[in-house]
């Protein structure tokens, strides 16, 4: 393959078209990576000298634009979540790939909804969270109401990931657990489920990638309070919204700079845990 | 007993997958009862193609034309940029990467999915927006510094997309071209990419989708006035950012009018969303 990435005076003289093409698909392809690395050295480079220790202290105020309790927000609304929506997308994808009949109605209609609710954009949803959640269930501006916008957004990247995740498993592992003597449940739980872990997992690692970097769909749910909340019911900021009102207002660029830094940092680190994941589960087969 | 545990089981199976059909019935109905409403009370005609955008003057008017456009325009730059450098940098990954290069370039272009838009909207703030106003004019918030950064934002999925078709396409496209004294280049552009055409097509579709839904980096950087631009370098506002900027103070008719805005948009991304899963069918090789 190395020889394709060869560039010789020779060969373009005798085909100057493929020779023209080469160049323009190897200089795509490091302009797709010099975006990357410019953007990421761009941030980090006028970022990291504004670390500074006041930008963590415990309480926010004008004065330390301390990133905190962003930062315990964003765990919060990355938490609730997860638990809602992990344990029904799992449950969705063993409904569809070990109960329902094939060629049911039923799953081709949870197929289409599944596709539909990938594909549409975040502020359609914080716009359907402030009517429901906010308004008609009168929660307010709260992290409840930002965490549950979140549960339906995520659903459809769960649900894909873990049927992808069951459907993967050999169907020869049922059948042995099947003639042990195992009921259907036994086997879901028992020889199915526990295979399917880390695809399950990688899933929801994309999640947590989505609700991190997510700002369209909370700030009119869980609202932009700076503060850390003293129940689900009270409004808090999360990180990327932090980001957003700090580069907005356009008081606080190096803060924002900073801010932006750290933002970058959880994404790198969720990328990398997914990228391992990846590895091992290539690896196993 | 345990048959009893086994059929509750199913029953919790089966409500879990009727979750997502309930959801998208919920915001369905209440993005469509809080829309349709105002857009009946505003006239379906004036609201659509309107061309005055002033919700606070009395007698107020609420057209969303100009967001349509802007919309549309921003969602076009985004493609003019991002889709000639998105499919060739796929079929560089396809065809011509070699496989220990590929073990960094593709998390590389994963990790470009994975940055917030905020971020982006932030870096476009700080390096897009004042090189357009240093070296083009204008006060650098613009459809151009928006298309540029939508058009980054898009690579990753018009990659992804487009990898997997052009690797769907069967070797012996290739081998024939090259057994017959085609060159690497010949083989790849003129029988493998025509095969995969249509998930390219389809790689294209959800690129738009993207574009048109995105809110965050764009009103960071577009300027957001509510007209018709008549040049690139000029501000523009699209459906998403009409939402975002206004749904803080609005009340009455105004909220229900970004309401009907969120209606349209998503109209449209229901459109979108139906072509590209046309398309998706079509693309199986039956392999």
């Amino acid at each position: 393959m190395g020889a394709r990435l060869k560039f010789s005076i020779e060969t373009a003289r005798r085909y100057p078209l493929s020779f023209v093409l080469k160049v323009l698909v190897v200089g795509s392809a490091l302009l797709t990576l010099g975006a990357l690395f410019f953007l990421l050295a761009y941030i980090i480079v006028n970022g990291v000298p504004h670390l500074k220790p006041s930008l963590f202290a415990w309480k926010y105020n004008t004065k330390n634009v301390s990133l905190v309790p962003a930062l315990l927000n964003t765990l919060i609304i990355v938490g609730i979540p997860l638990i809602v929506t992990v344990p029904l997308g799992v449950f969705s994808a063993i409904y569809l790939c070990e109960y329902a009949k094939k060629g049911s109605k039923v799953v081709e209609v949870v197929r289409i909804t599944a596709e539909t609710l990938s594909g549409i954009p975040s502020i359609v949803y914080g716009l359907f969270g402030l009517l429901f959640f906010v308004i008609y269930l009168r929660w307010g501006y709260s992290i409840l109401a930002g965490s549950m916008t979140l549960s339906i957004m995520i659903l459809p990247l769960i649900m894909r990931t873990a049927e992808e995740a069951l459907l993967s498993i050999p169907t020869s592992l049922r059948e042995a657990s099947f003639a042990l003597g195992a009921g259907k449940l036994r086997t879901v739980f028992r020889i199915v489920l526990p295979a399917a872990i880390p695809g399950i997992l990688s899933g929801v690692i994309l999640g947590i990638g989505r609700i991190v970097g997510e700002t369209a769909a909370l700030i009119y749910t869980a609202g932009t309070v700076p503060r850390i909340p003293g129940s689900v019911f009270s409004s808090g900021r999360t990180l990327a919204i932090h980001l957003y009102t700090l580069s907005s207002e356009g008081f606080h660029t190096n803060e924002a700079f900073a801010t932006a830094v750290v933002l970058l940092i959880i994404v790198l680190l969720i990328n990398a845990l997914s990228a391992g994941l990846a590895r091992r589960l290539g690896g196993g087969n | 007993m345990t048959m009893q545990v086994e059929k509750l089981m199913h029953a919790v199976f089966f409500i879990a997958a009727l979750v997502s059909i309930i959801a998208v019935a919920l915001i369905c109905i209440f993005l469509f009862a809080n829309g349709i409403p105002a857009m009946r009370e505003i006239g379906f005609l004036d609201f659509l193609l309107g061309q005055r955008w002033a919700p606070m003057n009395s007698p107020p008017s609420f057209g969303i034309f100009p967001m349509i456009v802007g919309s549309i325009y921003v969602t076009a730059g985004a493609i003019i940029i991002g889709v000639p450098v998105g499919v060739l940098t796929a079929i560089f990954l396809a065809k011509y990467c070699p496989a220990k290069l590929y073990r960094v370039v593709k998390p590389a272009i994963q990790l470009l999915a994975g940055i917030p838009s905020v971020v982006y909207g932030f870096f476009g703030l700080m390096v897009i927006v004042p090189f357009i106003r240093t070296y083009l004019g204008g006060s650098g918030y613009s459809i151009l510094s928006a298309s540029i950064l939508l058009g980054i934002m898009i690579l990753p999925t018009i990659i992804g997309v487009s990898e997997s078709a052009i690797r769907a396409v069967p070797r012996e496209y290739y081998e024939g071209a090259v057994a017959l004294g085609a060159t690497h280049e010949r083989a790849v552009f003129a029988t493998v990419v025509p095969a995969a055409t249509s998930g390219i097509l389809a790689s294209i579709i959800l690129g738009v989708g993207r574009a048109i839904g995105e809110t965050m980096a764009v009103v960071m950087v577009a300027g957001n006035q509510a007209r018709v631009p008549s040049s690139i370098l000029q501000g523009v506002r699209t459906m998403t950012t009409n939402v975002v900027l206004e749904m803080g103070y609005a009340y009455g008719l105004h909220r229900g009018s970004l309401i009907a805005t969120g209606v349209i948009l998503f109209v449209f991304i229901l459109m979108i969303n139906l072509l590209f899963s046309v398309l998706k069918r079509r693309t199986n090789y039956g392999s």
